[in-house]
């Protein structure tokens, strides 16, 4: 398997542009999930990164090109903490088995759900909190919470929307420890992040969005100033340290601003 | 003790009393989806809007529940897709459709006459007018939402809390927004008669949020909510009676002195718990089953 999979892909993008009024989000963009992918997606805010996910999930039809899924592909999503109600009256438990929406008709868990639950929360390491409401975890319980979810529905494939943020440095290590692990067992993710250093950096293949694809492959190859002067419309110093690329920020705009130009 | 009883001698009191109680519970079980959904005004729009179709209904000597009732659902489903579309502003559209809805009523009922319940019971509810006919709509619609709230439980919860995600996991998120907008406009069309159409919305509301102050789980949630309203449906009736005013407003006032009472003993930190009630995370813009309108990417 190479660092962005392998076999026949789960989810193919040809061509696609989206839009949702005039302007597109994102144009002729072309990518391939494939089996034990591991890969993360880099770009600025507005870059297409969310609507990238969403086409991959299927909520939303491109504008032009083709979505093509494997059959059977089960894929889960984990969606942005702060999109989250959190004073919502829900339990950690309660809220994992909310992926089996079309279980048995009676209201309340069967043993074996609750079984099923009890253990993907220990798997996850977060066991015996399953009677919690959900504002009461810490930010990564939260985060494995939503992931608990989404492994529920035993999916190949699981789509992240900025995992990492507003979490600490250390639940973000954590985090990226149990994705890893999740991948060695076969299951492709892909995830969108800001994290360039605490993220990108050390996942095995990158897509650098900014509408377009402006490049994919590992982090030495992505995580450039060629191709981040190009993605995020700044200039950025990349430094090795540890065999890892480090990025410092120089933001100086490429562009004088509309206010230096009226003037 | 006898003065407590008296009322209970007369047929129309029963029979109103059986009807608010049933109202209350039914109005505090769908309340819990409304009020999390941050729907709170879409009740209160909604019942001004049933009241064109009453007044409708009433003009033309059509079926009041079948007119207010068509009128109701169509008004509630063209309030969802507003409120998904986001064309415009959600609470800008309930008011416009909803207060159009309103005063074509007000309209109706001046330029032809009332040929059905009075106009200040339509506004403010009354037990005279409760008939048999009334105790079995009741009767059939808690029925139908108690079914509809067991049978689709998950789905309701799921589509609810993450309307997006529940949409990627299977749930038809559309058909469960519309089946629980038909719920909401059947039992706000039939605690009409005894509530009114100016108060019912804190009937949804009220059983609700002091349910949401006592407890973290949904479950409990719903059958606390349902409790609640039931006890302030009863209670409220019987202190409409005592007191002569109408009944929707001492249901009401019941619910409003059990809400006070919640919060002096709970503490304005249990308070806070409601206080996102209408946080609710609507899907994203472009996101199915709302349409891709907005420029969030």
């Amino acid at each position: 398997m190479n660092a962005h999979g392998a076999g026949e892909p789960l989810v193919r993008l040809q061509d696609v542009t989206f839009a949702y009024g005039a302007e597109p989000v994102l144009q002729d963009v072309t990518l391939a999930v494939r089996p034990g992918a591991f890969t993360g997606v880099v770009g600025p805010s507005g870059s297409g990164k969310t609507t990238l996910l969403r086409l991959l999930l299927g909520t939303v039809r491109p504008s032009r090109g083709q979505v093509t899924r494997a059959a059977g592909t089960a894929v889960s999503y984990v969606p942005q903490l702060e999109t989250v109600n959190w004073n919502f009256p829900v339990t950690a438990a309660e809220c994992v088995l909310m992926a089996r929406p079309q279980g048995r008709l009676a209201p309340w868990a069967s043993r074996a759900e609750r079984a099923e639950v009890a253990g993907v929360l220990e798997r996850l390491g977060i066991g015996g909190l399953g009677r919690r409401h959900i504002r009461e975890l810490s930010g990564g319980q939260q985060q494995r919470m939503f992931i608990a979810r989404a492994l529920l529905r035993q999916p190949r494939m699981l789509l992240l929307d900025e995992p990492t943020s507003g979490v600490d440095v250390r639940t973000r290590h954590e985090l990226l420890e149990l994705l890893a692990e999740l991948n060695r067992d076969g299951l492709a993710i892909m995830l969108t992040t800001h994290d360039l250093n605490g993220i990108a950096a050390r996942l095995p293949h990158l897509v650098a969005l900014h509408t377009r694809v402006v490049a994919t492959g590992a982090p030495a190859e992505v995580i450039t100033p060629e191709v981040l002067t190009r993605t995020f419309d700044a200039r950025m110093e990349v430094y090795q340290h540890d065999g890892l690329p480090v990025v410092i920020d120089r933001y100086r705009p490429l562009r004088p601003s509309s206010v230096e130009r009226a003037s | 003790m006898s003065g407590l009883l008296a009322p209970y001698q007369y047929e129309f009191f029963v029979k109103g009393l059986l009807v608010a109680t049933l109202a209350g519970g039914l109005c505090g079980l769908v309340g819990v989806y409304i009020t999390l959904r941050g729907m709170s005004y879409i009740g209160h729009g909604l019942s001004h809007a049933i009241f064109g179709g009453f007044a409708a209904a009433s003009v033309i000597s059509f079926n009041y529940f079948l007119g207010a009732g068509i009128w109701g659902l169509a008004s509630a489903l063209a309030i969802n897709r507003v409120t998904r579309k986001r064309a415009i502003g959600a609470d800008a559209a309930i008011g416009v459709i909803t207060t159009a809805s309103f005063a074509l009523g007000v309209a109706l009922l001046t330029k032809f006459g009332n040929r059905g319940p009075s106009f200040d019971a339509a506004l403010f509810g009354s037990i005279l007018g409760v008939g048999d006919s009334d105790v079995l709509v009741i009767a059939g619609v808690t029925l139908v939402a108690v079914a509809v709230v067991l049978l689709r439980y998950r789905a309701l919860l799921f589509s609810t809390f993450d309307p997006e995600v529940a949409d990627v996991s299977g749930v038809r998120v559309a058909r469960v927004d519309a089946l629980l907008m038909l719920v909401l406009s059947l039992a706000i069309l039939a605690t009409l008669t005894v509530i009114g159409v100016t108060l019912v919305a804190a009937t949804l509301v009220i059983p609700a949020v002091v349910a949401r102050m006592l407890t973290n789980s949904f479950s409990r949630m719903l059958w606390l909510s349902t409790t609640i309203g039931t006890a302030c449906g009863f209670v409220g009736m019987n202190a409409s009676y005592h007191l002569d005013v109408p009944s929707g407003t001492t249901i009401v006032l019941t619910g409003a002195v059990l809400f006070g009472a919640v919060l002096a003993v709970t503490g304005g930190g249990r308070l806070r718990r409601t206080a996102g009630l209408d946080d609710h995370a609507a899907p994203p813009a472009g996101a199915t089953p709302m349409p891709a309108r907005s420029q969030a990417r």
